[in-house]
């Protein structure tokens, strides 16, 4: 059977590519037409093509529960997601807005905390700040810049409206998902690339390279810039080694590093020692120095926080940075994007119930069955409540969490995410998707076109992470004009 | 070139490399056994001393019988023994999995799949000889791969510096087989077994053949096993054209220069190398003095304990090369 879009049904969600009413939007015009050109066969052959072509290519990703074998293949659905260029243009101009804001306020609580001390954002919030670091104040990083890599998860409503549910400012993984993502989709249907306007995405590696180039305290020298890794055992060890080999840079790991008596580091090389001056680190703050910040971490190098705050090297992320990554900082973004800016935000947050706010926080307590509450500081969906999927005991669990230690919780309703057709077995069934776009912040602010589209491949799930039974998808910025 | 991943790709080539030889060693001590009269009886044991592991051998059990059966095994499958077989090619695959970028996919798609035929496969004494000739071939055909698909950059450099040590210490031990059934059998207590009264294993493995080693009618047909158990047997005719004897074999295993198992040939390529590398006066140093060692020795008077102790101080050199190296390259 083929594919038939009028049978196609996401009935009570906004579809990414049809529309309820009138069929396959525009800009998924030329790609609906083309998957219902094909026979069954012919479709899952492409299928199959795409299966070989990520198993050759040796895209994994680790669960960290799986002990001897760490590496899957990547899930991944052969059916873009679309996106028109004129609607990503306005996200493109709302997330360098925000990114923008977001900087000035991480360098704004290191330094003079005008927001705090002009009232818009409390104290209190910041004192319970676990992401704060204290032993980053008054440090000025080139540019003024903390998150020179952000990864904002882009949602969309039932509405068709786009929000922002969270950025991530530590470290942003799922870029080099991104980019392969399109070089599979390239491999399964050329031909479509051919006759449409899709916008690449293939120069990340090298916009990369120049902004992290950018940050080197010894400019006009050819720079020497390493990804620094946890190492393999790390989830996103893929992406590490991955985006190093792209930059055609050092993956180094913490041992791999020393800090000399002179405050500069250097990597050992066979050559003997190498200056380095830019660190793409993507170890966590407290793991990067055991002298500053957990004395028992053996990921880091001793003496790294030291020739940082000398200037002798540069760090992506600044440490710290995720001071603005914490969901409770989240519901001031607007406010922030107002103080700094004086411009409202282009793309709203999603509604937020502060349960620090007494009258939030009993809203929230007699509704945790249709909210979602989300710990401040948790990533990759864990320590999460969806309150319409969980059990009593869950919400009587979570409501005396709440209870201990409001700072730490705040809520926004159940959002009727956004599907996408994808395939399963042998039919187009709808799947809810987000969006992580990457936005590079340096001597100018880049966003990648169009971003890692994650989908909830279990049928109803709204849990998009690959942890969790998550998948993801090629995402196409579509010009449409002239169509 | 870091050094983290100059070790790792240096230790990956030796442990491919360890794995392949302690194959060609098992080969060669079964070959020899079944050349030889019903009645001798030197057996197995002298494999755990050659390979240096009888403390890890007999430490759990002082009484572990040496026979076949358990020093296969240990030698083979057993993964607490760090130069078995099995650890080797797990090590070397850990190795690399941390450094896969710096060899072609192929090769690492390669040394998995060796990895797990040898742990699916523990070989019956039938099978024995079909699992060790797909060890020897699947570590060649990795060798392969990178001497099709590798760049000759430095990594490809400590590649071979791995592997060359390795093979030129294992082609000594293989040797060494040779000189304990020798010995053994001329009817003193065999310089590698160890005092009776420390172990209690040896009695029975010490029994005199009274039989002079020149009127051995066994002697080139067992020469002719460690040639073959080296894949060396027809590049020594074409070389030396005379019929197979200790002196001549012993001679091109060590000091021949073109054969790339033998001694003399692993230490040029070890030069070879080092010369591509920079800071490489210690090491090169340290190669050239073993070199010297090596062709001064009259290698094919050499008899008995005179040549089980001139294959020990090369391996003592071939250990210092390896400090050389690491201290050079691995530390800083």
């Amino acid at each position: 059977m083929t594919i038939e879009w009028q049978q196609y049904a996401s009935t009570g969600f906004y579809d990414e590519l049809i529309d309820g009413a009138t069929g396959p939007r525009p800009a998924a015009r030329t790609l609906c037409e083309y998957l219902a050109s094909l026979s069954d066969e012919e479709l899952q052959e492409r299928k199959t093509a795409a299966e070989l072509a990520i198993l050759v290519m040796g895209i994994t990703f680790t669960v960290y529960t799986e002990g001897g074998s760490i590496d899957r293949a990547w899930p991944f659905d052969i059916v873009p997601r679309i996106i028109p260029k004129y609607e990503w243009d306005r996200a493109e101009a709302g997330l360098k807005q925000r990114v923008q804001a977001l900087n000035l306020f991480v360098d704004d609580l290191y330094h003079d905390q005008r927001i705090i001390k002009d009232g818009v954002f409390p104290a209190a919030v910041l004192a319970q700040s676990v992401n704060f670091r204290p032993q980053c104040v008054g440090i000025n990083p080139r540019h003024g810049v903390w998150a020179h890599i952000c990864g904002s998860d882009l949602v969309r409503d039932q509405d068709g409206t786009l929000y922002v549910l969270e950025d991530n400012l530590r470290v942003p993984s799922g870029v080099s998902y991104m980019l392969e993502n399109r070089v599979v989709t390239k491999r399964v249907f050329p031909e479509l690339f051919e006759h449409q306007r899709i916008q690449p995405v293939d120069d990340y590696a090298l916009r990369l390279y120049d902004m992290l180039a950018a940050l080197s305290p010894r400019p006009g020298n050819h720079p020497t810039v390493v990804v620094l890794t946890p190492g393999i055992y790390n989830s996103a060890y893929f992406e590490h080694s991955y985006l190093a080999q792209q930059m055609g840079v050092e993956l180094v790991e913490g041992s791999d590093l020393e800090v000399d008596d002179d405050d500069c580091v250097y990597m050992r090389t066979i050559e003997g020692l190498e200056r380095v001056d830019v660190i793409y680190r993507r170890i966590d703050d407290l793991f990067m120095d055991p002298e500053v910040f957990r004395p028992d971490s053996a990921l880091g190098v001793p003496g790294l926080m030291r020739a940082w705050r000398k200037g002798k090297v540069a760090l992506a992320n600044a440490p710290g940075a995720g001071v603005a990554d914490d969901k409770v900082v989240y519901a001031f973004v607007p406010d922030i994007i107002k103080y700094y800016l004086d411009q409202d935000p282009l793309i709203p947050n999603v509604p937020s119930y502060l349960c620090m706010r007494e009258k939030d926080r009993e809203y929230v307590l007699a509704h945790l069955k249709e909210l979602v509450v989300k710990p401040a500081n948790e990533s990759g969906g864990y320590g999460m409540l969806v309150g319409p999927h969980a059990t009593p005991a869950e919400h009587k669990r979570f409501a005396e969490l709440i209870q201990k230690d409001p700072r730490n919780y705040m809520a926004q309703p159940t959002l009727a995410l956004s599907t996408s057709p994808t395939l399963c077995d042998d039919r187009m069934e709808p799947r809810h998707v987000d969006l992580r776009p990457f936005i590079l912040s340096g001597p100018n602010i880049h966003v990648t076109t169009g971003g890692l589209t994650r989908v909830a491949l279990k049928k109803g799930s709204l849990v998009v992470n690959s942890s969790q039974g998550g998948g993801s998808k090629d995402t196409w910025i579509v010009d449409t004009e002239g169509l | 070139m870091l050094s983290r991943v100059a070790q790792n790709v240096y230790w990956m080539a030796r442990q491919i490399e360890r794995a392949e030889d302690t194959a060609r060693l098992i080969n060669v001590n079964s070959n020899l056994l079944l050349d030889l009269p019903r009645n001798t009886t030197f057996g197995w044991l002298p494999l755990i001393f050659i390979v240096g592991a009888e403390k890890l051998f007999f430490e759990k059990d002082p009484n572990r019988l040496a026979d076949q059966s358990n020093v296969v095994k240990f030698l083979i499958s057993d993964r607490d023994h760090p130069s078995s077989i099995i650890s080797s090619l797990a090590a070397a695959r850990e190795n690399l999995r941390t450094t896969r970028d710096t060899v072609p996919p192929e090769a690492w798609e390669q040394i998995n799949a060796l990895y797990i035929y040898a742990r699916d496969h523990v070989p019956t004494r039938r099978g024995r000889f079909e699992f060790l000739r797909r060890v020897i071939q699947g570590a060649q055909q990795i060798n392969g791969l990178l001497a099709g698909a590798m760049s000759r950059t430095a990594a490809y450099d400590f590649v071979r510096l791995g592997r060359y040590l390795e093979r030129a210490d294992m082609t000594t031990r293989i040797l060494d087989v040779r000189s304990a059934n020798l010995l053994a059998r001329a009817g003193r207590p065999a310089a590698v077994t160890p005092d009776p009264s420390d172990s209690g294993q040896t009695q029975t493995q010490t029994q005199a053949i009274p039989e002079p080693e020149e009127q051995d009618p066994f002697e080139s047909i067992q020469w002719m096993s460690v040639l073959k158990s080296l894949s060396a047997y027809q590049m020594y005719r074409q070389q030396v054209r005379l019929r197979v004897g200790g002196p001549d074999v012993l001679k091109f295993l060590l000091q021949d220069e073109c054969f790339p198992r033998a001694v003399a040939c692993c230490l040029k390529q070890l030069e070879i190398c080092l010369r591509e590398l920079p800071r490489n006066t210690v090491p090169l140093a340290g190669v050239s003095a073993l070199k010297q060692r090596l062709n001064a020795a009259a290698a094919p008077t050499l008899v008995h304990e005179e040549l089980h102790e001139f294959i020990d101080q090369l391996q003592i050199g071939l250990g210092d090369v390896h400090d050389q190296i690491a201290a050079t390259y691995f530390m800083h």
